[in-house]
């Protein structure tokens, strides 16, 4: 199967010489190929922005217990409440605006999702590399635990640990990047090992560059791709487990409501048919993290050699 | 001797995104009953894709646009998958490079020759697996009744190529397609398989297309030659006479390339240049770029001409004048 | 074989030891369980008592030392709440959890892999890409959110299957089993579908990712050029090559549907043994918390040793490796 046929996008296809374009412009111009991929980032970049200014554009600030009234409560989508405006998702069981309680959940659980996200990043893909940079025993010891923890569901683990650290916004970080790590860990770990056994890296470590520059230089940039698609993944299951904890009752505390919470707390109206407290802000929930696994997926294509056209 | 197979102005392109890839684009030979046929060429010059054409096994988006297959004197192209899958195996069939990759590891080899003998028609395990034996034997497998019940990571590479080639010769076919078979293999186990090979087509009167990129293997195995470039053929003849007196600037340069072509202590030679990319082929002689004959003439695509046994395609055919730059 | 059954046993018991450790330093030494036992208006004298009956005031190796003792004969203290035995207890909400979890996790196996090879052998059909994109919806959909929405459309709105419970049960073997009913497998049904989606979204991609490279090797390109038919193909080489990533996933999703059950449990009020943890975590029930994550450890530990020997009984490739 030597020749079956010659790779159409052929390098040699010399003329005319191809304009030097950033890798982050080929890079675009490929994603942009894929609709569903454009628009899923699209309703990513809206989503964040609705989260980032909820503030200024919430029809009303729902931590602001004084601006409650309990005459509003439970009212369906629609309903012009005692504030004088239109409850365009109606309101919760404290008489909250749905659709302003939405944005301020948007906030928290993207908030959750990109610390918890990025904290594993960091602490996994440093702990990958470590092991493949070091070798020998510290790399068995690593990877073992490493392999260790993935045979275990996250979601055991972060319910553990939210039980055992107590409610809060840093405890479920902690909790949900412990889950979450050993995902870049062992990402980092192949990419790095792969690229470590090539010949050029050897070549460098010969050299007198000091070891950190190797790291810095070569094994760090070509892991990038693999965990770029994981971070993505892992970002949006942050917000799905965060979303998961507080539906039942382990994540955040009350006073400030991500979007689990919210479904959590409309969740025993449902059986009397007010099924907008808890819907509404999961299609919120649901709409965030398929996006975010769409642009994940379109992300991967690309970076998989071996769908490559 | 009775002719099995003849090719004509087969044509198979593969309609990508980025074009229409004319992988083979004309290509005729024909081939006779128990006669070896050398297909050369470069990664990339279409001699795979003939090979796949000629089984109606080639994946989308590739496609026989045109050009005519007679297996025995029957039409394969535009036959319906029913008829080509009923001739695979009985009438052509076919091994590859990498005996490794073909057989399938979970399954032992009686099973799997089982499976080939059960494709053509209701067969007795008793008797298949009887049938099974018989040809590894014959491909030099002793006490094969055992081997049956082997997988096959228990045979060495050369042993598992051996039972490739047995399961392509279950239904004793009329043309066996052979893909850089022993190319994978050890030299010593390669130089083994190919004399066998020779014996095995004098005796069953098999035909076979044997596909290489080494011009060394193929004749010292095939009665005569087919030299493909670019998806064309460039030139075809009997092996001595086109390996004495090759009249095409590419067949002469892959024989100059040849390592026993050198003489001892001198640069081996080589062609300049690499394979042009079959989605911009110059308009004129593809070979052209890459050619110390061309001049204005070859701006026009030279047709097949012959030249005494051979055939070529080439505005400048001949011993050549210039020597190949090295 | 034996040699590698061996092997794979002791370092089967290292993790359950390296587990044990880790789960009852963290579980025991954080927080104080006589807080939970006692009134908070009991005098000092009962506190202290209740410290030294617990054991509270040996050193911590030594607490471990008499927990370890005391699990591996099975007896892991009782529930602070139920004041029963902790194993007692689990054992009575296993049998729910179990059936629901394999009624899942082999649906979902035999109907993902069935779409997932479909997918793959045709990629490029209308039908694959529906089942491709409805994969992703179950990859990314929070299963608490699937249950919500099964609950409301076919309990709240149709009213056609129950919201929650377990139904009318019939006893088999001494357990009682829901699916013998008929008013148990209406019980069954949501939850069980529930739990399915997201496995089923699971299998289906990594049957295509199999079926896609299995079909562009050599082997069934070797099995083509001899003429067999592509059933023959799909039946004969393909199920048998798949079947290797297949069970592999199948044994671990086993496992981690045992644990996702805890989130499909407390929607449906399945009486499992994932609500009683979920209940017990929110009245810091620790030894039932202990029990069940060492339990839990051990039947990842059960499940990855079994699926090492199935994997070198069906791989002949591993059988010989082993062997030699």
């Amino acid at each position: 199967m030597t020749d079956i046929v010659p790779e159409p996008a052929a390098p040699e296809k010399s003329t005319p010489a191809p304009r030097a374009v950033s890798p982050f412009a080929r890079f675009w111009s490929e994603f942009r190929e894929s609709t569903v991929a454009v628009v899923a980032l699209v309703v990513v970049v809206v989503l964040c922005l609705l989260a980032l200014f909820a503030p200024l554009i919430a029809p009303q600030d729902p931590y602001d217990l004084s601006r409650l009234s309990l005459m509003d409560a439970r009212r369906p989508p629609g309903f012009v409440g005692t504030g004088g405006y239109t409850h365009l998702l109606g309101t919760d069981p404290q008489g909250r605006d749905l659709l302003s309680a939405i944005m301020y959940g948007l906030r928290v659980s993207i908030q959750i999702g990109l610390a918890a996200g990025g904290v594993a990043l960091a602490f996994g893909a440093g702990l990958g590399i470590l092991a493949a940079y070091l070798g020998g025993r510290i790399e068995t010891l690593i990877m073992r635990i490493v392999d260790l923890q993935l045979s275990f569901p996250a979601i055991l683990l972060a319910l553990v640990l939210v039980a055992l650290l107590g409610q809060g916004k840093a405890q479920l970080i902690g909790a949900l990047v412990a889950a979450q790590y050993a995902y870049f860990a062992r990402t980092a770990y192949g990419a790095a090992t792969a690229e470590r056994r090539k010949d050029y890296i050897e070549a460098a470590l010969a050299t007198p560059l000091s070891g950190r520059r190797v790291v810095l230089r070569h094994l760090l940039p070509n892991c990038m791709p693999p965990l770029i698609v994981v971070a993505t993944v892992q970002i949006a299951n942050s917000i799905s487990l965060e979303a998961t904890l507080s539906f039942l009752g382990l994540g955040l505390p009350v006073t400030e409501p991500s979007l689990g919470m919210l479904i959590s707390n409309g969740f025993p109206y449902m059986m009397s048919g007010r099924y907008w407290i808890s819907v509404y802000p999961g299609v919120a929930l649901i709409v965030l993290i398929v996006a975010i696994n769409l642009v994940g997926d379109r992300i991967r294509d690309q970076f998989n050699p071996r769908l490559r056209r | 001797m009775t002719e099995v197979l003849r090719v004509e102005g087969l044509k198979t392109h593969f309609h990508t995104r980025a074009g229409v890839v004319k992988a083979v684009d004309g290509v005729s030979f024909s081939l006779e009953e128990g006669e070896i046929l050398g297909l050369v060429g470069e990664s990339g010059s279409g001699k795979t894709v003939t090979g796949f054409s000629l089984l109606g096994l080639v994946d989308p988006p590739g496609r026989i646009v045109e050009g005519s297959i007679r297996l025995k004197g029957q039409e394969l192209v535009g036959a319906d998958d029913r008829t080509l899958r009923a001739r695979r195996g009985r009438d052509i069939s076919m091994i590859f490079q990498d005996p490794i990759a073909t057989l399938n590891p979970m399954l032992t080899i009686g099973q799997q020759m089982r499976l080939v003998q059960e494709a053509h028609g209701r067969i007795t395990h008793r008797a298949a697996d009887a049938r099974s034996a018989e040809l590894l034997s014959r491909v030099g497998i002793s006490s094969s009744s055992a081997r049956l019940r082997a997988y096959p990571h228990e045979f060495s590479g050369g042993m598992r190529q051996r039972v490739a080639i047995a399961i392509a010769l279950l239904h004793s076919p009329a043309v066996i397609v052979a893909d850089e078979p022993t190319t994978a293999l050890d030299v010593s186990i390669q130089a083994q398989i190919l004399a066998e090979m020779k014996t095995l087509v004098a005796e069953t009167g098999t035909a076979m297309i044997w596909i290489s990129h080494d011009l060394a293997v193929v004749s010292s195995l095939a009665s005569r030659l087919l030299v493909m470039y670019a998806g064309r053929v460039v030139e075809r003849g009997p092996t001595a006479a086109v390996l004495r007196q090759p009249k095409h600037p590419y067949t002469e340069g892959l024989i100059a390339s040849l390592p026993s072509s050198a003489s001892p202590g001198a640069p081996l030679r080589q062609i300049p240049g690499t394979t042009p990319s079959l989605l911009a082929l110059p308009p004129g002689c593809p070979f052209a770029p890459r050619c110390a004959r061309a001049d204005a003439a070859c701006a026009i695509r030279p047709d097949l001409s012959e030249i005494g046994t051979q055939t070529v395609a080439c505005h400048h055919p001949g011993p050549s004048h210039t020597r190949v730059p090295a | 074989m034996l040699g590698f059954v061996i092997q794979r046993f002791l370092q089967a018991v290292v993790v359950m030891a390296a587990m044990s450790v880790i789960v009852f330093v963290g579980v025991y030494a954080i927080g104080n369980p006589v807080d939970i036992v006692i009134p908070p208006d009991a005098t000092q004298d009962i506190r202290e008592d209740a410290i030294r009956r617990l054991g509270l005031d040996r050193p911590l190796w030594e607490q471990y030392w008499i927990f370890a003792t005391n699990a591996l004969q099975g007896d892991f203290g009782r529930s602070f709440v139920y004041n029963i035995p902790v194993l007692e207890l689990i054992g009575s909400r296993l049998p729910a959890t179990l059936e629901l979890v394999l009624i899942s996790v082999v649906s979902a196996t035999v109907l993902g892999v069935t779409l997932g090879i479909y997918a793959g052998y045709r990629p490029d059909s209308r039908i694959s890409k529906t089942i491709m994109a409805l994969s992703v919806l179950g990859f990314s959909v929070p299963s608490f959110w699937v249950g919500l929405i099964l609950i409301l459309t076919f309990a709240v709105s149709l009213g056609w299957l129950p919201a929650g419970g377990r139904g009318e049960t019939v006893e088999l073997l001494g357990i009682r089993w829901s699916f013998l009913t008929l008013d148990g497998l209406a019980h069954i049904a949501l939850p069980a579908v529930n739990l399915a989606l997201f496995k089923l979204a699971m299998m289906i991609r990594l049957a295509r990712a199999g079926t896609r490279e299995i079909m562009l090797t050599d082997t069934i390109k070797f099995a083509r050029a001899a003429g067999l038919s592509e059933a023959t193909i799909l039946r004969r080489h393909l199920l048998k090559m798949i079947s290797i990533p297949i069970v592999t996933v199948f044994g671990l999703e086993l496992g981690s549907t045992l644990a996702f059950a805890v989130v499909t449990e407390t929607i449906f009020s399945w009486p499992g043994v994932g609500k009683l943890i979920i209940d017990s975590i929110s009245v810091l029930d620790r030894p039932v918390m202990v029990a069940y994550l060492i339990l839990t450890a051990a039947l990842f530990v059960t499940i990855n040793f079994t699926v090492d020997l199935v994997f070198a009984l069906i791989d002949p490739r591993i059988r010989a490796r082993r062997t030699a």
